[in-house]
């Protein structure tokens, strides 16, 4: 199954992942309507410092720790993609206190929401990828 | 081909199933399922109360989860007896079941404490099940007076489930704490002063002694009138079947890290059982979800014939009232008991981090719970905090406090 990886020594650091995320999970086709004075959401965040960057995102493991937990059944896992119904989720965070990596977060309406890849939206593949400028993040099978 | 049966149709039941059938696609599984209900998500039922899901949303699994998991589903029907020798569970309609491998996942129930009077209370609950939620939602209207027995975990998530559906809500605990077996004092102090901010009323180092009616008589003397009575005082393992037929149990079933109980192909798993918290290594009953489902489903492979284990269980929590969150996790040595703690405190904030032998053994977060995964899993792999910059780490929960290299396998590699 093809995932999202990062290299650290190509990260700039520059955020741009961050807000392509949040654009592309906004439902909206404007981006500047979509995130313009407003406080984003991404599912992907940048870590580091001065000198090191990263992006860190869901890992889609292959014995996720999220899905075992899960008080609700909202996360399961869809040909390994580990995917999140928000409408079953009530925001206990239980994902969040389980997650080693830290890649589960709470979005607007204060439910979980965790990288899904983009494919349920309408980029269809991971939009942090395709924007990012230095090949720093890559959707590929490992 | 293989014969399993399982006692109890809730959490630690499905984690069974779906470890079963990871291994065995073809084994007869029969689920005796004592509530009449298919498998549901346990902790909705505040949720409910304060609609925030519905009962279509509280299922736990899909609608097909027993169709596409070839199990038989015994709706209402209680396991009465095990025959340990010809390998039979009796139940309550008058059949028998044969099993090759059994699961006992009955859970618990709550504990009601013998209160003088309380045969003439004529509105009063527990707060564990469905049929318990939806039986309190018939009985409250907007007027109604609440009186909570119990300001531990249960009884506060009902409090809060109720606030809007209700006129007033006291809640007396005999602990001078709220969620007491979370919290210390000063944690448990800011989450109370925040439910009495949103109008909850407590009335702590104080506990119900005699009822009349609508009156409790307090011990501290006081009169508290109340139309409706939730005891949320404790809950207590169902053990009676696994204890008579010699299961070696404590305060609960105990077993090992396959969940094995002491006897031949009898296998236990959540709430009924007792076994080591990696974190204090100790034995306990940890009654969460996730360890039932942890334990349910490393059972259900064992079953089937895989060697799986489950051996860091710690206890654990992730709990929210009107907003504001709070986290726990692993066991807390401070300074008394050989340990260190990290404090840091902001307004509606408060962070300990407990250290001991090195390694982090637990925590409690109320407020930025953001990230909190990772320090869980500090306390799971037992890191050396000398291998990370604590320093770090502690401020925030973060990999860059890992080694380049280690951030690499978790980054940049299949986990
Ligand atoms: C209000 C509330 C809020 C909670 N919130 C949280 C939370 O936020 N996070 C968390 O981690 N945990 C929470 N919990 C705890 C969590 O619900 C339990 O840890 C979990 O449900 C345990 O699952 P289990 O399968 O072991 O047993 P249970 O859920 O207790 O189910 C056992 C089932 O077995 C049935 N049974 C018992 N005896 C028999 C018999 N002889 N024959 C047939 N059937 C039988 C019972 O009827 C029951 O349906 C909460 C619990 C309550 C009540």
């Amino acid at each position: 199954m093809k995932r999202v990886f990062v290299n650290e020594k190509w990260c700039l650091g520059c955020h741009l992942c961050e807000y392509n995320c949040a654009f592309a999970n906004s439902g909206l086709d404007n981006m500047a309507k979509a995130l313009k004075d407003k406080k984003i959401y991404p599912r992907i965040r940048i870590e580091g410092d001065e000198n090191i960057n990263y992006a860190v995102s869901c890992r889609h493991c292959t014995d996720p720790m999220c899905v075992k937990s899960c008080i609700t059944g909202a996360l399961s896992i869809n040909d390994g993609v580990i995917t999140i119904n928000q409408e079953k989720c009530v925001g206990c965070l239980t994902c969040i206190l389980v997650c080693p990596y830290g890649c589960i977060s709470q979005n607007e309406n204060s439910v979980a929401q965790k990288c899904e890849l983009c494919l349920k939206n309408s980029s269809g593949e991971p939009a942090c990828v395709k924007g990012c400028p230095n090949n720093a993040i890559v959707y590929e099978e490992r | 081909m293989s014969k399993y049966v399982i006692i109890g149709n809730s959490t630690a039941a499905a984690g069974c199933i779906e470890g079963i059938r990871s291994v065995d696609n073809s084994g007869e599984i029969t689920v005796v399922s004592g509530e009449n209900h298919f498998v549901y998500s346990r902790p909705l039922i505040s949720y409910y109360l304060e609609e925030k899901t519905d009962l279509q949303r509280m299922k736990y699994r899909p609608d097909d989860f027993y169709e596409k998991n070839k199990c038989n589903v015994l709706y209402g029907v209680k396991a009465e007896k095990i025959d340990k020798e010809k390998s039979e569970v009796y139940l309550d309609n008058g059949e028998k079941l044969s099993y090759e491998k059994l699961m006992i996942a009955t859970g618990s129930s709550p504990f009601v404490p013998p209160f003088k009077g309380l045969d003439t209370v004529e509105n009063k609950f527990s707060f564990m099940t469905i049929d318990d939620a939806l039986a309190i939602e018939k009985t409250v209207d907007e007027n109604s007076k609440v009186l909570i027995v119990g300001a531990g975990l249960i009884g506060l998530k009902c409090a809060e489930g109720l606030l809007e559906k209700v006129g007033k809500i006291s809640v007396c605990d005999l602990a001078d704490r709220v969620l007491s077996s979370i919290f210390d004092d000063e944690c448990a102090k800011i989450m109370q002063n925040h439910l009495e901010e949103k109008g909850i009323e407590f009335l702590l180092g104080d506990s119900a002694e005699e009822f009349n009616g609508n009156t409790a008589k307090m011990m501290s003397g006081k009169d508290v009138e109340f139309d409706v009575l939730i005891l949320a005082v404790g809950v207590r393992s169902n053990i009676a079947i696994a204890k008579e037929i010699g299961i070696d149990t404590n305060r609960a079933i105990l077993v090992d890290n396959a969940m094995k109980t002491s006897l031949e192909n009898i296998y236990s798993a959540g709430d009924c059982t007792e076994y080591v918290d990696f974190s204090s290594n100790s034995k306990k009953v940890m009654a969460i979800l996730p360890n039932a489902y942890l334990q349910g489903n490393t059972a259900g492979k064992n079953m089937a014939g895989e060697s799986a284990v489950f051996d860091n269980a710690i206890p654990m929590n992730s709990i929210g009232f009107f907003g504001l969150h709070a986290m726990s996790a692993g066991s807390y040595f401070d300074e008394k008991d050989g340990g260190k703690c990290y404090i840091e405190k902001g307004e509606r904030h408060i962070k300990k981090l407990f250290v001991k032998d090195g390694v982090l053994s637990g925590f409690i977060i109320i407020g930025d719970v953001s990230k909190a995964g990772i320090y869980t899993n500090l306390i799971r792999n037992k890191t050396e905090l000398s291998e990370i910059d604590f320093e770090t780490i502690k401020k925030s929960p973060t990999l860059f406090a890992f080694s380049k290299e280690n951030r690499g396998k978790m980054l940049g590699g299949v986990v």
